[in-house]
């Protein structure tokens, strides 16, 4: 809603110096389709779909039909690996102060090349008076929208598509944001936006919901009572006045009416019996911060009351709340919170946005862009263009000031790939990726932080070193450090600007940083000379399995995949040994295994287990290229498949470090298939395939996995997962509960993490989980 | 009425016409009139509905009826009989006068006791604050058998020192009589009861002083104004006018106290209540924002300039921001989408007399009572609502707002029903225990 006020002469001459470049803030833009706008009564949120253009690395076979089985006594590489352009959709969301709008105005007039729109959607309650302005300047149609449903429609897409996009605030936990798991079904919810007015909001589906109730005292209650009250005009200030302040000394709590509690009532002595109450004794004079804290708490818990009432009446106990009064606001989010848990008793928790201010132009934008059908694919929120969570308050935030202060960015890539859950998660909307949630953990935190500190040089030569034609190389990497660093540090001061930090999101970030930089696999001739080198050996390892019993020959096979395991570029104490001595090999890397009885060991069991029945299908989430897939994971397959299992390797659609990807995994099977009969046969029979994850991470979310392999899983009747590798069984899924059969099994790669888990480093994970009866039968 | 406990003034005549053949020394009618008629005489439709079932039960009841007679004045607590509601912002006393003091009782009378009863019905007002609410006097009142005018006084709870002070000077305390007392004051003060006045207090919880204080008043007065009453057409201001309501079967009912805070209770029978919710935005802090706002003292202050102000121009409506109606949401263009919004902007607040913020202030407190009223009642599927407390106290604009919030928003499914003597039900209802207190 529109707040009066605003821009004036004084404000437009310093409205020119944009701390940032502008170039850094709307990037892409010259490649920029379809724009909309939300104009509030202080902030501007401009959102505009862009195409970006980055590298990639194809791998493509060679044509070995002509000189079969000749490559490998020549030594020539079996694939070949060429780095090509791709077009990727982005979203891009802006959001500036008021006062810059004609500023910025005018650099997207000048950078906008070539767009062919001719409208820009606009909703919020400055649309109508910037109209003039934006139509002027743009030479586009401002096509006005709703705002209510805009809010909505953003909010939608907010939930579904940004893990960790709602959090619990809590002041004085060791975190104080709590980040809510992407629950498979979004609906229903209650919005309570808080504008100058209260609208409270029942959301039943994408297109379907209801305003079912609002207070006309919002936040211009608290503005408006405050400006007189206290002679501060900014709603910032209020706040800042309003946290500084003593409510004590103007409200008349139960003890002062009491002399303490009110027992029969559970009434505590310090609850508020009447606002404002003791200021209605004459002659005296009130604290300014007192009386704004006063306000605060009024207005929060008369909101936080209404909202449990509605959320009542409706049944429903996901409560969101966002508008201006919340919008990153420590101070009001504590107060709706302790409102909320103090009149649900703690049945209804008080939810908040990591995006909440961007919904509007989110909204407004997925309106204008139906015929590009955002809402068909899945999207990713881009770590590296985005500014993450920003405390609002100075005193809560150093690293604010410093940074652009005035502009926040979230970019959002399309993906390739539609994302839904595994099928066989046992309850998906309790199902949580991450084993630690460093976010509330310190000591893992610092430990992670530094330890990816101590990497980077590592990856940035690793960089430079995968594109050694390239002579400006050296300077993207530089710039890679640099930004990768900056997230590092950003992320020690506010570990919850994006969502829950775990070992994964800094990976994530790490991979987002990389492509930013135009370094999309800097691992693929590593990848292409370990595959290279594994498949010598293949079909020796091969023949020495069948040599073996029966049950020695399970047994190899498990410790083979360990082995395989231990070829991990991704952890230090591994890469430094690969480093130093290229001939590290197989069965080197056995003698680094712990002897059994392993740190988690239930082989037993699973030997057991393979004496029984085949399983009718088994999902196998693959790990690294080389020694691990070649020498550990394909034999491991075909005694499946030689026992009547059909398999589905599921490997990365994107590169991750030296993670096989699905084209890379391809041209290995191929290769395999064509020396091994067993193989060659299951692949024509379709009894063994390959599907993309739909990730490009090192780690592994089920709740976002591709489509197509949630179909296969379901089609084929799968019966057992295995997952293999620390990023996807340890930092990730550890804890999963799935409703089939698991086996998790990695090497621990990590004298830390080892021992936290109880063992030292080169220690093994093998878990094996049959779900309990009845909760295999839903 | 048997059926809320109390006895209602017809049967209290027949209980004396009992008392009358066991001994005429307790019969003083006052005012010369036979109490049976004078009650009668100002019954309306409620005694009328009651009265053939009144004379049944005097008949068959005779027995029994003076057996509790007997038992009641064996009993029956001596006099002074008071009841003490000790709030956040007000104390409310209610005053039980004896008119049928026979001679003998006069002459035994002890000089503090005569000097109290004096001191109270000879006065409208006392010190510069204290008031009685003389057109809220209960006359002719039959209670435990005698009978007496109630009287309702009102002081500030911050006067409560000089209150015992006088309690002390008049030797309250060589009476030997309980002091039945609730609200939270009764237990704050409870120490300095003792210490100042040597009185002994019996404490009472507020919510069941409440409720039986309400169907007792409701209960026993039968002329003159009715107890409850509603706006009829609270959607027409040109046709709104104070309607009687007959609270006869009020149950279930929701209770909304507003004094310096306001509670909410569903209340099932005369003995089976919950306290819902409550909000801190109440009575206090209408006075407390607008003495703030404006510079003013006191309530009555208050309210007068909140009659001369206009809202509209410090709230923000709906068509400020729409230009008229929200359709989508079916939110009228009158509507107050921000309250005190356009105090947001400078120009605005320059321009608004201190008349319109008390009225605003008024305004954006009765809506917000309103609107936790509604949802409180669609939750507890109640559609009667009873308010009281003494923020409704010549607070015409208040009951209206609130009979108009209610019946709109509702679209007519809730009835706001207010009860004249607002405030005093919590004072009534700890006098009511005077009885089981020795």
């Amino acid at each position: 809603m529109a707040t009066p006020g605003g821009t004036n002469r004084a404000s437009h001459s310093l409205d020119k110096s944009i701390t940032l470049p502008p170039d850094e803030i709307f990037r892409n833009l010259e490649n920029a389709k379809r724009f909309a706008i939300d104009i509030g009564g202080s902030l501007t949120k401009l959102a505009y779909y862009s195409t970006v253009q980055h590298k990639v690395a194809k791998v493509r076979s060679f044509d070995h039909t002509a000189k079969a089985g000749v490559q490998e006594a020549d030594g020539e590489p079996l694939y070949e690996i060429s780095v090509q352009e791709e077009i990727t959709a982005r979203l891009h969301f802006i959001k500036f102060e008021n006062t810059y709008i004609e500023t910025c105005l005018d650099f997207i007039k000048d950078h906008l090349v070539n767009t062919e729109t001719k409208v820009i959607k606009a909703t919020g309650g400055g649309a109508y008076k910037f109209k003039d302005l934006i139509e002027k300047k743009l030479k586009l149609k401002v096509d006005k929208e709703d705002e209510m449903s805009c809010l909505i429609k953003g909010c939608n897409f907010v939930l579904k598509n940004i893990p960790h996009e709602a959090f619990v605030y809590a002041k004085h936990a060791d975190s104080e944001f709590r980040f809510q798991n992407t629950r498979p079904d979004i609906f229903p919810y209650l919005l309570v936006n808080i504008g100058s007015g209260v609208s409270i909001v029942k959301v039943e589906s994408e297109d379907k919901f209801e305003r079912i109730g609002g207070s006309s005292i919002g936040g211009g209650t608290f503005w408006g009572l405050g400006a007189l009250l206290t002679k501060t005009k900014r709603f910032d200030e209020l706040l800042q006045l309003a946290s500084k302040g003593q409510h004590t000394n103007v409200d008349m709590l139960v003890k002062d009416i009491y002399g303490g509690a009110y027992g029969s009532l559970g009434l505590t002595g310090d609850l508020i019996a009447s606002s404002f109450g003791k200021s209605a004794t004459a002659d005296k004079e009130f604290s300014q911060e007192d009386m704004a804290k006063s306000l605060l708490h009024m207005i929060s818990n008369d909101i936080g009351q209404l909202a449990c009432l509605y959320a009542r009446l409706h049944n429903l106990n996901r409560v969101y709340f966002g508008g201006f009064f919340i919008r990153g606001h420590p101070v009001t989010m504590h107060t709706i919170t302790y409102s909320i848990n103090f009149f649900t008793k703690g049945e209804v928790q008080a939810l908040f946005l990591r995006h909440e201010g961007y919904l509007g132009a989110i909204g407004a934008f997925l309106k204008g862009a139906e015929e590009d059908n955002p809402n068909q694919y899945s999207w990713g929120e881009n770590y590296a263009g985005s500014s993450g969570l920003m405390s609002v308050s100075p005193d809560l935030n150093p690293m604010q000031r410093a940074r652009s202060g005035t502009f926040d960015m979230l970019e959002m890539d399309r993906l390739e790939r539609q994302l839904v859950n595994l099928p066989l998660l046992q309850d998906p909307s309790s199902y949580i990726p991450d084993t630690v949630d460093l976010t509330e953990d310190a000591l893992a935190r610092e430990y992670w932080l530094y330890c990816f500190e101590e990497a980077l040089d590592g990856v940035v030569k690793r960089a430079v070193a995968s594109q050694k034609d390239q002579p400006e190389a050296a300077e993207r990497a530089e710039k890679f450090r640099q930004k990768y660093r900056h997230k590092l540090q950003t992320l020690r001061h506010q570990p919850f600007a994006y969502g829950s930090l775990t070992v994964r999101s800094l990976l994530d970030t790490r991979e987002h940083c990389l492509n930013e930089f135009n370094f999309p696999d800097p691992y693929s001739k590593i990848k292409q000379r370990e595959n290279d080198m594994a498949l010598k050996y293949y079909q020796k390892v091969v023949r020495s399995l069948e040599e073996l019993s029966w049950e020695q020959r399970q047994f190899a096979l498990v410790r083979g995949i360990l082995a395989g395991n231990v070829f991990d570029w991704g952890a230090k104490a591994v890469s430094d040994v690969l480093e130093s001595d290229p001939e590290f090999g197989f069965e080197q890397a056995k003698q680094q295994l712990q002897e059994r009885p392993w740190l988690v060991d239930a082989y037993n069991q699973w030997v057991e287990r393979l004496k029984g029945p085949p399983h009718k299908c088994a999902l196998f989430f693959v790990d690294n290229s080389g020694m691990d897939i070649i020498l550990g994971v394909f034999p491991f397959v075909r005694e499946l498949l030689l026992r009547g299992t059909e398999v589905v390797l599921a490997s990365n659609s994107g590169p991750a470090l030296n993670d096989v990807t699905n084209s890379e995994l391809q041209i290995v099977t191929e290769r395999i298939a064509a020396m091994d009969p067993v193989i060659q046969t299951a692949v024509k029979e379709e009894r063994l395939i390959l599907v993309q994850s739909g990730s490009s991470s090192p780690c592994l979310d089920l709740s976002r996995l591709d489509k197509v392999l949630a179909t296969v899983v379901r089609e084929r009747g799968t019966d057992l997962v295995i997952i293999e590798g620390m990023g996807r069984a340890i930092h990730t899924n550890y804890y999963a509960m799935l409703s089939c059969e698991s086996l998790k099994l990695a090497v621990i790669k990590n004298s830390w993490l080892a021992e936290r888990l109880g063992g030292k480093i080169f220690s093994v994970v093998f878990k094996y989980e049959v779900p309990s009866k009845a909760q295999g039968l839903h | 009425m048997e059926l809320n406990g109390y006895h209602c003034a017809g049967e209290g005549c027949a209980e004396a016409e009992d008392e009358d053949t066991a001994g005429p020394e307790l019969l003083r009618p006052a005012g010369g009139e036979p109490p049976c008629s004078s009650a009668a005489a100002g019954s309306g439709e409620k005694a009328m509905a009651d009265g053939p079932a009144h004379r049944e039960r005097r008949i068959s009841n005779s027995t029994p009826a003076r057996q509790r007679l007997d038992s009641l004045k064996k009993s029956r607590p001596p006099f002074p009989w008071f009841g003490m509601d000790i709030g956040g912002t007000l104390v409310k006393l209610v005053y039980f006068e004896p008119k049928d003091i026979t001679a003998e009782e006069e002459q035994e009378e002890v000089e503090s006791l005569k000097s109290i009863r004096h001191y109270l019905t000879s006065h409208t007002a006392y010190g510069k604050t204290g008031i009685r609410d003389v057109h809220l006097e209960l006359p002719d009142l039959i209670l435990w058998g005698r009978k007496g005018s109630l009287h309702f006084i009102r002081f500030p709870t911050q006067e409560l020192p000089a209150f015992l002070q006088m309690g002390r000077d008049k030797h309250f305390s060589s009476l030997h009589t309980t002091l039945c007392a609730t609200g939270g004051g009764a237990y704050k003060f409870e120490a300095d009861f003792r210490t100042m006045a040597d009185l002994q207090l019996l404490k009472l919880d507020e919510l069941d002083c409440l409720i039986k204080g309400v169907l007792y008043i409701d209960s026993v007065v039968a002329r003159g104004p009715p107890e409850c009453y509603y706006y009829e057409n609270p959607t027409h201001p040109e046709n709104c006018q104070q309607k009687a309501y007959n609270l006869e079967n009020p149950y279930p009912l929701l209770l909304v106290n507003i004094g310096s805070g306001v509670s909410i209770l569903a209340v099932y029978s005369k003995d089976n209540y919950k306290r819902v919710t409550g909000t801190s935005l109440g009575g206090g802090t209408f006075l407390g924002l607008c003495c703030l706002l404006t510079g003013c003292s006191t309530f009555e202050e208050a309210l007068e300039m909140a009659s001369r102000g206009e809202s509209t121009r410090v709230d923000k409506l709906v068509r400020d921001i729409y230009g008229g109606d929200y359709e989508r949401f079916g939110l009228p263009g009158w509507a107050v989408a921000s309250s005190f919004g356009n105090m947001m902007c400078k120009e605005k607040r320059d321009s608004v007399s201190k008349e319109d913020l008390a009225r605003a202030t008024l305004v954006t407190i009765t809506n917000n009572i309103g609107s936790i009223t509604r949802m409180c009642a669609l939750n507890e599927n109640i559609e009667r609502v009873v308010f009281v407390g003494n923020f409704l106290r010549v607070n015409t604009l208040s009951m209206k707002l609130l009979a108009y919030a209610l019946d709109y928003w509702s679209k007519g499914q809730l009835k706001a029903l207010f009860l004249r003597h607002e405030g005093y039900f919590g004072a009534v209802g700890a006098l009511l225990e005077l009885l089981n207190s020795s």
